[in-house]
C-alpha cells in the first residue's frame, strides 16, 4: 500500500473545503450555511496540521488551535444573530434576509 | 500465549503504550464486562438502598433479598416490544441511545485502574475524557428531538442547557487540578491520567488536601457538577417525572430504554473515576509514602480479601436470619451458595496476598499489586456511587431557574477564583 | 529553526511503530468526505448536524494520525462537545417544520455550484502541478510531550518559545467580544 504522505491529507482537506463552499453558496437554511463554514474551517485546520507534520514543528498545530477559537466565537455570534433574526422574521432562510430595515 | 502473558505481567506500561493490541483488546473486553456487571450491581443496590432509606424492604421475591432482580429486569426489558413512534425520525431515534452508550464506554479507555492497569496512557488523557463524556449530551438532545413529542423535547433542551452550563465550572476546576501537577522539580504538568496520579504520589499528598481549602473547594465543585452532568437527583430536571413524565426517554421502551439506563450508570462511574483520579489519589492506598514498611504493605494488601470476607459474613448472617418456614428453603440455599461464592473469592484474595507479600517481580507479587491497585480504585469509586444514591434519597429536586442560577452565578465564579488562587499559591509556595 | 523545535522531531525509527495504518487513513478520510456530502445535501438540519459531528470526529482521528493529539482533543471537546450542541440547541429552538418542507437550495444555486466547481478545478490543478513541490516526507513528532510543547509555545517565558503569547491574549479578547455579542444579540430587553 502507498504510504500516506502530506499530499493525501491535502486532498482530503481540499475536498472538505469545496464541500463547505458549495454548502455556503447554495443552501438556504442559515444553520446549514453556518455548519458549512465549520466544514471550511476544519479543512483549513487539517491543512495546517498536515503541514505542521511535514515541517516537523508545532507552529501549524498552534495555529489550528487559534482557528478553533475563532470557530467557537463565530458559531456563538452567528447563532446569536440567527436567533435574533428568527425572533423578528420567523424565518431561517438566507434569501429572505434581504431587507436592511423593517 | 503463556509467555506473552508472563512478559506482559512483567512490563510496567499499559497495553496501548506497549503497542500490544491483543492485550488492549482483552483489557477492553474485561472493562466492558466489569462495567456492565457494576451497572447491574448498582441497579440492585440503588433499589435496595432507596427502599431502606424509606423504611421499605425493596425487591425481596426474585432470589434471596432480590439478588436476582436485575437479571429478571434485564430479561423483561429484552423481551419487551420495541416501540418506535410512527411520527418519530426512525434513524435518529434508533441511533440516539447508541451515541450515549458509545460516549459513556469510550471514556474507560483512559481510566487508570493502576499504573499499568489501563487500556492506554494517552498524553491528553483528561482532555479526551472530558471531551468524550461531553458527547453524551448529543445522545440525549438527539433522542429528545427524534421522539417528535413535547415532553422529550423539553427534557432534552433542559438537559443540554444544564450539561453545557455545568461543563464550564467542571472544566475550570479540572484545570486547577492539572495546575497542581506542575508543582514539581521539572515544572511541567501533565494531562495524562496516570501522570496525574503519579504527580500526587511524588508530591506526597492527594490533591483534595493540597493547599488545603483550595483543593477541597475544587473537589466539592466537581462533585456537584458531576451530579448535574449525569442528570441525577437533585439535578434531574431532564427526567423530572412530576413535570415531564420521563423527560428525553419518554418515548423509548424495552431494550433501547435499557441502553439509556446503561449509559447513564456507566457515565456515573466514569465521572466518579475522574474525581477519584484527580483528587483522591486514584489507585493509591491511604498513606503510600508514609507507611511503606513491608508489614504495612502486607496489612493493606489483606484489605481486598477482608472486604469480600465481610460481605460473605453478611450473607451468612442473612442466611441464619431467614425465617424458618419451608417457603424460604430455596431462598436460604441460594443465599448460602452466594455466601460460599463470596467466601471463596475472599479466600483466593487472601491466598494471593500471602503468596505475593514479598515485593519482588514474581507472578504472585505482580498479581497482588494489581489487585491492590484495582481494589483501592474501585473502593473509592464505590463511595461515590453510594453518594449518588444518598443524594437521590435525601434532597428534593431543584427548580430549573435555580439550577441555572447556581451553575452560572455561584459555581462558575467560585471555580474561577479557585483557579486563580491555585495559580497564585502555586507560584508563591512551589 | 531553533533547538527547541528540533527536539520536537525524533527520528522515524525511534519508539514503537504507529498503530495507525494507511487503511485507517482511508477509512477516516472516506468517512469525513462522505458525511461532509451529507451535511450539504440533507434536507433536515438535525441530520446535517449529525453528519457534521461524524466529519468532525473523523477529522479528529486524522489529527491523531498526524501526531497532533492535543489538537484532536481540542477538536472533540470544542467542536463536537460544545459547538455542535449549540447548533442542535438552536435547530430545536427555531422552527424546523416549515423549513423542512421548503426548497433546499436557493435560487442562485447553479451559479454557486459553478463557482465551487471552478474552485475545485483550481485545487485539482494546484495539487496536480505542485505534486513534486511538496517534500515527500513525514516527520514523526514527539507525541508524548505534544501538550507541553504547545504550552511552551503559547505561554513560554523566552521570546522565542512564547512567541504566541500575545496572539493568545488577543484570542481571549475575541472570545470575550463574542460572548458579549451573543448575549446582546439574543437578549430581548437589555
Amino acid at each position: 500500500m502507498v504510504p500516506i504522505t502530506t499530499l493525501h491529507y491535502l486532498v482530503v482537506a481540499a475536498a472538505l473545503f469545496v464541500l463547505g463552499v458549495i454548502g455556503v453558496l447554495t443552501r438556504r437554511n442559515v444553520v446549514i450555511v453556518l455548519m458549512s463554514i465549520e466544514l471550511i474551517l476544519n479543512a483549513v485546520n487539517l491543512n495546517l496540521v498536515a503541514f505542521s507534520r511535514m515541517w516537523g514543528n508545532l507552529h501549524g498545530q498552534v495555529f489550528a488551535i487559534f482557528v478553533t477559537v475563532d470557530a467557537a466565537a463565530e458559531a456563538a455570534v452567528g447563532l446569536g444573530i440567527l436567533i435574533a433574526f428568527f425572533r423578528n422574521k420567523e424565518t431561517v432562510n438566507v434569501d429572505e434576509i434581504d431587507l436592511l430595515k423593517w | 500465549m503463556l509467555n506473552a502473558f508472563m512478559s506482559y505481567l512483567g512490563s510496567t506500561v499499559t497495553p496501548g503504550e506497549a503497542g500490544n493490541q491483543f492485550w488492549a483488546l482483552i483489557y477492553v473486553l474485561i472493562i466492558f464486562t466489569g462495567v456492565s456487571l457494576a451497572v447491574v450491581c448498582m441497579n440492585w443496590l440503588e433499589r435496595k438502598a432507596l427502599a431502606h432509606f424509606q423504611i421499605r424492604l425493596g425487591p425481596m421475591r426474585v432470589g434471596p433479598h432480590g439478588l436476582l432482580q436485575p437479571i429478571a429486569d434485564a430479561l423483561k426489558l429484552m423481551l419487551k416490544e420495541d416501540i418506535i413512534p410512527t411520527e418519530a425520525d426512525q434513524f435518529v431515534f434508533w441511533v440516539a441511545p447508541l451515541i450515549g452508550l458509545l460516549a459513556a464506554f469510550t471514556v474507560y479507555t483512559v481510566i487508570p485502574f493502576g499504573p499499568s492497569q489501563a487500556v492506554s496512557d494517552m498524553n491528553i488523557g483528561i482532555l479526551f475524557m472530558l471531551g468524550v463524556s461531553s458527547l453524551g449530551v448529543l445522545g440525549i438532545v438527539v433522542a429528545g428531538w427524534a421522539s417528535n413529542s413535547h415532553y422529550p423535547l423539553i427534557g432534552a433542551l433542559r438537559s443540554s442547557a444544564q450539561m453545557v452550563s455545568y461543563e464550564v465550572a467542571m472544566g475550570l476546576v479540572v484545570v486547577s487540578a492539572i495546575l497542581m501537577t506542575s508543582l514539581n522539580a521539572s515544572g511541567t504538568g501533565t494531562l495524562s491520567m496516570i501522570g496525574i496520579v503519579q504527580a500526587q504520589q511524588q508530591q506526597g499528598v492527594w490533591f483534595i488536601f493540597k493547599f488545603f481549602p483550595l483543593g477541597f473547594i475544587a473537589f466539592a465543585i466537581f462533585a456537584i457538577a458531576m451530579v448535574a452532568e449525569t442528570n441525577r437527583a437533585p439535578f434531574d430536571m431532564a427526567e423530572a417525572e412530576s413535570e415531564l413524565t420521563a423527560g428525553f426517554h419518554t418515548e423509548y421502551s424495552g431494550l433501547r430504554w435499557s441502553l439509556f439506563m446503561l449509559a447513564e450508570y456507566a457515565a456515573m462511574i466514569a465521572v466518579s473515576s475522574i474525581a477519584v483520579t484527580l483528587w483522591l489519589g486514584g489507585w493509591m492506598r491511604p498513606f503510600p509514602n508514609l507507611l511503606h514498611a513491608p508489614a504495612c504493605e502486607f496489612i493493606f494488601s489483606l484489605f481486598p480479601g477482608l472486604t469480600f470476607g465481610g460481605l460473605a459474613a453478611i450473607a451468612v448472617l442473612g442466611t441464619a436470619r431467614m425465617p424458618a418456614h419451608s417457603f424460604f428453603k430455596i431462598q436460604r440455599i441460594g443465599l448460602a451458595a452466594f455466601a460460599a461464592l463470596l467466601g471463596f473469592i475472599a479466600l483466593l484474595l487472601l491466598v494471593i496476598a500471602v503468596a505475593g507479600r514479598s515485593a519482588d517481580t514474581s507472578v504472585a507479587a505482580r498479581f497482588r499489586e494489581g489487585i491492590d491497585y484495582v481494589y483501592w480504585f474501585v473502593l473509592k469509586v464505590a463511595v461515590f456511587m453510594y453518594l449518588f444514591i444518598w443524594y437521590r434519597a435525601t434532597w428534593p429536586r431543584y427548580r430549573f431557574d435555580q439550577l441555572m442560577k447556581i451553575g452560572w452565578k455561584v459555581m462558575l465564579p467560585i471555580s474561577l477564583g479557585v483557579l486563580v488562587l491555585t495559580a497564585i499559591v502555586g507560584v508563591i509556595f512551589p | 529553526m531553533n533547538s527547541a523545535m528540533n527536539s520536537a522531531v525524533s527520528t522515524i525509527n525511534a519508539g514503537m511503530a504507529p498503530v495507525a495504518t494507511p487503511w485507517f487513513f482511508y477509512v477516516l478520510a472516506g468517512l469525513a468526505v462522505a458525511s461532509g456530502v451529507a451535511v450539504i445535501t440533507r434536507r433536515n438540519a438535525v441530520h446535517a448536524a449529525l453528519a457534521l459531528i461524524v466529519t468532525l470526529l473523523s477529522v479528529a482521528g486524522l489529527y491523531l494520525m498526524l501526531y497532533a493529539p492535543f489538537v484532536a482533543g481540542v477538536q472533540i471537546i470544542v467542536y463536537a462537545g460544545g459547538i455542535m450542541v449549540l447548533f442542535l440547541f438552536v435547530i430545536m429552538l427555531v422552527n424546523i417544520e416549515r423549513s423542512s418542507k421548503e426548497r433546499r437550495f436557493n435560487r442562485m444555486w447553479p451559479v454557486g455550484l459553478a463557482a465551487a466547481c471552478a474552485l475545485m478545478a483550481l485545487f485539482v490543478s494546484a495539487i496536480a502541478k505542485g505534486n513534486k513541490l511538496f517534500p515527500d516526507r513525514g516527520m514523526t513528532l514527539l507525541e508524548s510531550s505534544n501538550t507541553q510543547q504547545i504550552a511552551a509555545m503559547l505561554y513560554g517565558e523566552s521570546s522565542r518559545m512564547g512567541q504566541y503569547t500575545f496572539a493568545f491574549e488577543i484570542a481571549s479578547l475575541l472570545l470575550l467580544v463574542a460572548i458579549l455579542g451573543a448575549v446582546i444579540m439574543t437578549k430581548k430587553k437589555i
